[in-house]
Formats: structure tokens, C-alpha cells, sequence
């Protein structure tokens, strides 16, 4: 009988909302910022072992970035998932999310061949914290050549058909069936993540083993993947200016919204 | 030498830190106001697996090295003391001692629902008559067929009210002056057991702390740990394991006392600038850093010992009187550098400050400590 695979996307990122930056040479200021799983991969681990518990499976956990972020993937495996990959190699870094999701994709086509399995789905948190795209998991359901539902709040699974509810727009929720293999990307709604237990985090470092893949392993062409394989470039990273004033407007709803209309014709926005 | 933790042990902080935080502070003043342990941290705790760290998987423990095991105890003791010494005695004093002493068919019925939590522990040794002084137990026991007899009362018993498993010292015969001591593993369902007052304290209020009466409790022979007549050197050698955990949990507690205290220190203004800036403020600031790090060391050494498989009695003894007195004197100043706010039940270091006492008396005094630490220099001499 077929195995499902579940694969589980994680990105490391420092552990904050707010990024700082060093007004001198714009970049990130990482000094004394623990890195953490970005929170909606947590999401994404903690709905692998729901699925795993009620319809079998192995969790596979995957991530790509430098030999420390082997960290956010023995955080997985305390939480339950079965193996882990971490994609590492010097030319991948200066990665946009395309060469990203098409390195992750080799990963994935890689492990789906060897272990002769058909039947998988990938799940990815819908966006990370720190670069907030939201591009990753779209981009490697293309290169994987499988059907995406974004933004999934709700999640079902009966035989090869997955069932979910994806929040279209505030408000508007949708629901969308597919077949696996499929990739989903989930929101914090969609459960609450829970702390690895003691034992499964002993496990982690004692009895499971985060295999590292380079380029060569996945068979990389060098044009794809990396700095040389990125379509975008970032040209510039800054905190936006506070232009201008900001006024507080309080009072009834009908108050406020008078008060905002006169101010707007004031200032002659309408 | 490294003094680097595994990146496993670094985890076990940081995911212990992370529950303690979101679970136990919320509620740590109320728990400590209306001395209860919250129903909901305690389903956590055992789901976590923090009331079996010490015991390997094979009986549903978590299976921690002792360092990891301290690091537990320390990062839950930083945020609640009642819930650090609760965790702290059930594992170390009751669940491990039947791993370390306990027989095959002991180890497989007590074991695993201690390790999961389903039954809460204790070790009793103090009675109205006997507590720093061994010797002086008078609970007793006789032989009457295939049971024996107990009889007798046991105060101040951590976890009294709720343990399920017990693990009592107890009186079986006289051997010269010397009363002969064995500890027995009692299933507290058994009849003639019965819970006494449960006590009102100064700190470490949440944690259950009760009188445990024994009237004619019949324990099958096979439930002696370790031998009849092995109590007091079995004993020792608990309570010379406890004392590391008792250790982690005041390195904890004078860590909080601390943390509040570089917090406070740089928000509160007077006379123009955060009290931080005096140096009246800056050297308690110093002294409570150092003081906690001295103890944290001991601590670590102590439980790295034990890991390694050597002896850890003395430094252990070292680390509990260091962490304690440490604690004691990190807290006083919290509450000094906290003004009136620090007597205040609004602010952690009023509940920090009481508990330290607390740890000071408890699982051996600062004087007992002192005793066995000077025993030992005096009869082996000074080896590093």
C-alpha cells in the first residue's frame, strides 16, 4: 500500500516583527536576534502530524539556507516529523524565491523518486516573517507541476482528495477540493501549533538525522538556483520615512467619518 | 573543559522557557495567592513529559541527561518555585530512586504512570521528631506475614496531598543506638493511609505541602526499595540527588530576581535618570550577576558529575547552599531596587523573595549543607 508523504516547508528567520536596520549599510541587523521556525511553518508541522495521525504517513521536513538553520528542522523533528532535509550549499545563497522554490523542487522531486512513492502532498506556511512574499509555496507547486490552494484555514483529507478552506478575501472563504498531490498553504488559523515534548525533542538530536543536500545531490543547474539563478534582485532595504502628521480621530462612528470627510476636502483629497 | 550546551540541551531551554512562560506566568501570582496548582499547566506538564525528564524512554520518560534535567528544572523555577519544587520532587526524590534502586517488577508497575504524570510522587523523611536528624524517624514498620505494618505520621511532605506513590523512611528495628532505617514504596490508596492538615506556608504556596498519617498500612514485602534495613544510606544518597534540582530551581528563582531587576532598574526614573545609573543600584546589579552564575556553575557541575558517573555529593551540597543563598540575597535586593512596588503583590519579587526563604530550609538547610560540605573537605581534604 502506498505511503503518503507528508512534506513540511520551513524557513528559519530571526525572531521578530519588526526588522531593524543598520542606517549605515542597509542591511539586517541580526546581533542578538534568536532565530525561530517562521510561525505559519509551525502551522504547517503541526497539521502534518494531524494528518500523519489520522491517515498515516511519513512527515518529511525540508528547508534551504545556511548549515545553522539545521536548528528550525530539529525543531520539526521534536515535534514529530520523521526525517529532514536541509539544502545547503554555498551557491545557493543570493537565492529569490524562484531559485528557492526550484531548489526546494529538486528536493522534492529527488526524494519522491527514490522512494517509488506517488502519493504526497507539501505544505508551506503562507509567508514568512521576515521577507513576507507569500511566493514560495505558488512557485514550487509550479515547478512541481501540482495544484496550489493558498491561504487554507481549514484542512480535510479523505483517500487521495484533500478538501480546504481557503480565505479568498477578508471575510470570504471559499472552499476548493483537489487531488494529490498538491501543495497547500496554510494561515496561523489553521491550529495551534504545540510544544515539541521532552522526549520528542531527546529523539530529535539522538535517534533522527537531518541530512544535508548540496547542489550536487539534487542535481542543480547552476543557471537555477542561487544569486545567478534570481530573476529579482533586492536593490534596496529600508524602514519607510513617516511622512507628514497623523491625526486621531475618536467619537461616534457618524462623528468620526464627518470629521474625516471635512478634513479630506481640507485638504482637498476629494 | 567546554562550557558550551549541546545544541540538544539549548532546545530543551528554549522550548521549556517558551511553555513556561506562556503557560505558568500568566497565572503564577494567582496560583501562589490561592495555593493551587492550575489544572490546566499540570495537563501541559504531563503532556511535555517534565514529570518523567530523568526517567529513560523504556519506562515513558523523557530521558534526559541530568544537565538537561537541571535546565528544565531551572527555567520553570525561574517563572513559578511551586511548580519547579513540585516537578523537581516527584522526579528526583521519588521516580528516580526507584530507577536507581528499585527491582525489575518495582521499576515496571511504579515507573511509567510516575514518569507520564498519571501519578504524582514524593519522598518523606521529616517527622515532628526527625528531619535534619535521620535518626530520629519513628514511623515504624513490623513484619506480620508477607507485609509489613506501618504505623506512624510524616509532616511538611511535598506533594502529600496528591501523590500517589510514596516513598517513606521508615523505622524497621534498632541496631545498637542506631535505629535501622528501610524506605518503603507505598501506593497511597492503600487503607490506613490517610492526608492531615495540608499547610499553610510562607512561599512556594501553590505546591502541596501536607501532614500524611499511617494507621496499620500493610505493604506487600516485595514494595522495600532497596533492602531492608538500607533506608538511611539509601536516603542519603536521594537526597544528595534531589539537591541538585533543588539547586536548578533557586538558579532559576535568583535569575528571575534578577531579570526584574535590570528591567526595573533601566525603566524607573529618579532624580532625573533610570536608577540604574546609581551606583547604590549598579552594585547589587553586580553582586545578584555574579551570585546567580557562581550557583548556575555549581549547579551544572554538579548535575555534569553526575552524568559522567562521578561523585557529585560534594559539589551538589555546594550548589544547593550556593543557589539558595544566592537566591535569598538576589531577592532581597529585587525588592530593595523595586521600592514599595517590590512589596507590593502585583510584582513578581514579592512572591520571588518568599519563595527563596523557602528554598533556604527546604530539602536540607543552608546548616546541613554546610555540615556535609565541611565533613567532606575534613575527612577527604580539598581536591579539585
Amino acid at each position: 500500500m502506498a505511503i503518503l508523504i507528508i512534506f513540511v516547508c520551513i524557513k528559519q528567520v530571526p525572531g521578530i516583527t519588526e526588522v531593524r536596520i543598520d542606517p549605515k549599510t542597509n542591511t539586517l541587523i541580526r546581533e542578538g536576534i534568536p532565530s525561530i521556525m517562521n510561525p505559519m511553518d509551525k502551522n504547517g508541522v503541526e497539521l502534518a502530524l494531524e494528518i500523519k495521525e489520522k491517515h498515516g504517513g511519513e512527515i518529511i521536513a525540508l528547508s534551504m539556507g545556511p548549515p545553522q538553520a539545521e536548528e528550525v528542522l530539529r525543531e520539526a523533528l521534536a515535534m514529530g516529523a520523521n526525517k529532514a532535509y536541509l539544502l545547503t550549499d554555498r551557491v545557493f545563497a543570493g537565492a529569490d524565491t524562484l531559485a528557492t522554490s526550484h531548489t526546494l523542487a529538486l528536493s522534492i522531486k529527488k526524494i519522491i523518486k527514490e522512494s517509488n512513492e506517488k502519493k504526497y502532498i507539501v505544505i508551506c506556511g503562507t509567508q514568512a516573517i521576515d521577507g513576507d512574499t507569500a511566493q514560495v509555496g505558488p512557485e514550487l507547486a509550479e515547478e512541481l507541476g501540482i495544484p496550489q490552494i493558498t491561504y487554507v484555514q481549514k484542512f480535510e483529507m479523505s483517500g487521495d482528495k484533500i478538501k480546504v478552506e481557503r480565505v479568498f478575501r477578508t471575510e470570504e472563504v471559499v472552499i476548493i477540493e483537489a487531488n494529490l498531490p498538491a501543495l497547500i498553504s496554510v494561515l496561523k488559523e489553521i491550529n495551534t501549533p504545540k510544544h515539541p515534548t521532552m522526549a520528542g525533542i531527546v529523539d530529535a538530536y539522538d535517534k533522527k538525522e537531518v541530512i544535508h543536500l548540496d547542489a550536487k545531490a539534487v542535481n542543480a543547474d547552476k543557471s537555477k538556483i542561487g544569486l545567478t539563478g534570481s530573476q529579482t534582485e533586492v536593490w534596496k532595504i529600508f524602514v519607510p520615512e513617516r511622512k507628514g502628521e497623523h491625526i486621531k480621530l475618536s467619537g461616534t462612528i457618524e462623528e468620526i467619518s464627518n470629521e474625516l470627510c471635512q478634513k479630506l476636502k481640507e485638504d482637498k483629497i476629494f | 573543559m567546554n562550557f558550551k550546551l549541546t545544541p540538544k540541551q539549548e532546545m530543551i531551554r528554549k522550548i521549556t522557557r517558551d511553555f513556561a512562560e506562556e503557560y505558568i506566568a500568566p497565572i503564577a501570582e494567582e496560583s501562589d495567592q490561592n495555593s493551587q496548582l492550575d489544572p490546566r499547566v499540570m495537563e501541559e506538564m504531563k503532556r511535555m513529559g517534565y514529570f518523567g525528564s530523568c526517567i529513560p524512554q523504556n519506562y515513558d520518560g523523557a530521558g534526559l541527561d541530568t544537565i538537561s534535567f537541571s535546565i528544565v528544572t531551572e527555567e520553570i523555577g525561574r517563572i513559578d518555585a511551586s511548580w519547579s519544587i513540585t516537578t523537581g520532587v516527584h522526579a528526583s526524590v521519588c521516580a528516580y530512586p526507584i530507577y536507581a534502586f528499585g527491582t525489575d517488577d518495582q521499576k515496571q508497575e511504579f515507573l511509567p504512570p510516575l514518569a507520564r504524570g498519571d501519578h504524582l510522587g514524593a519522598f518523606v523523611l521529616t517527622e515532628a521528631n526527625a528531619g535534619s536528624d535521620a535518626a530520629g524517624v519513628e514511623t515504624n514498620a513490623y513484619l506480620d506475614g508477607d507485609e509489613w505494618v506501618l504505623n506512624g505520621s510524616k509532616i511538611f511532605a511535598t506533594n502529600g496531598g496528591l501523590c500517589k506513590t510514596l516513598l517513606c523512611v521508615t523505622k524497621t528495628g534498632q541496631k545498637g543506638r542506631r535505629p535501622e532505617l528501610t524506605i518503603f514504596i507505598i501506593d497511597t490508596d492503600t487503607p490506613g493511609y490517610s492526608v492531615g492538615v495540608r499547610e499553610d506556608k510562607l512561599g512556594v504556596r501553590a505546591s502541596n505541602t501536607s501532614e500524611l498519617v499511617f494507621q496499620d498500612v500493610r505493604i506487600p514485602k516485595e514494595n522495600v526499595l532497596g533492602g531492608v534495613g538500607q533506608g538511611f544510606r539509601l536516603g542519603m544518597q536521594i537526597l544528595e540527588y534531589g539537591r541538585i534540582q533543588m539547586a536548578a530551581q533557586t538558579v532559576g528563582l535568583g535569575q528571575a530576581a534578577l531579570e526584574a531587576s535590570l528591567k526595573y532598574a533601566n525603566e524607573r526614573v529618579q532624580f532625573g535618570k533610570p536608577i540604574g545609573q546609581f551606583q547604590g543600584v549598579q552594585w547589587m546589579i553586580a553582586d545578584m550577576g555574579v551570585e546567580v552564575e557562581c550557583a548556575r556553575l555549581l549547579t551544572y557541575k554538579a548535575s555534569w558529575l553526575c552524568d559522567n558517573g562521578l561523585d557529585y555529593g560534594l559539589v551538589g551540597s555546594m550548589a544547593k547552599l550556593k543557589a539558595t543563598e544566592a537566591a535569598m540575597k538576589a531577592t532581597h535586593d529585587a525588592v530593595q531596587i523595586h521600592g514599595a512596588y517590590g512589596l507590593m503583590k502585583a510584582y513578581a519579587v514579592e512572591r520571588y523573595f518568599r519563595d527563596a526563604k523557602m528554598a533556604e530550609i527546604y530539602e536540607g538547610t543552608s546548616e546541613i549543607q554546610r555540615m556535609v560540605i565541611a565533613q567532606t573537605l575534613l575527612r577527604r581534604g580539598w581536591q579539585f
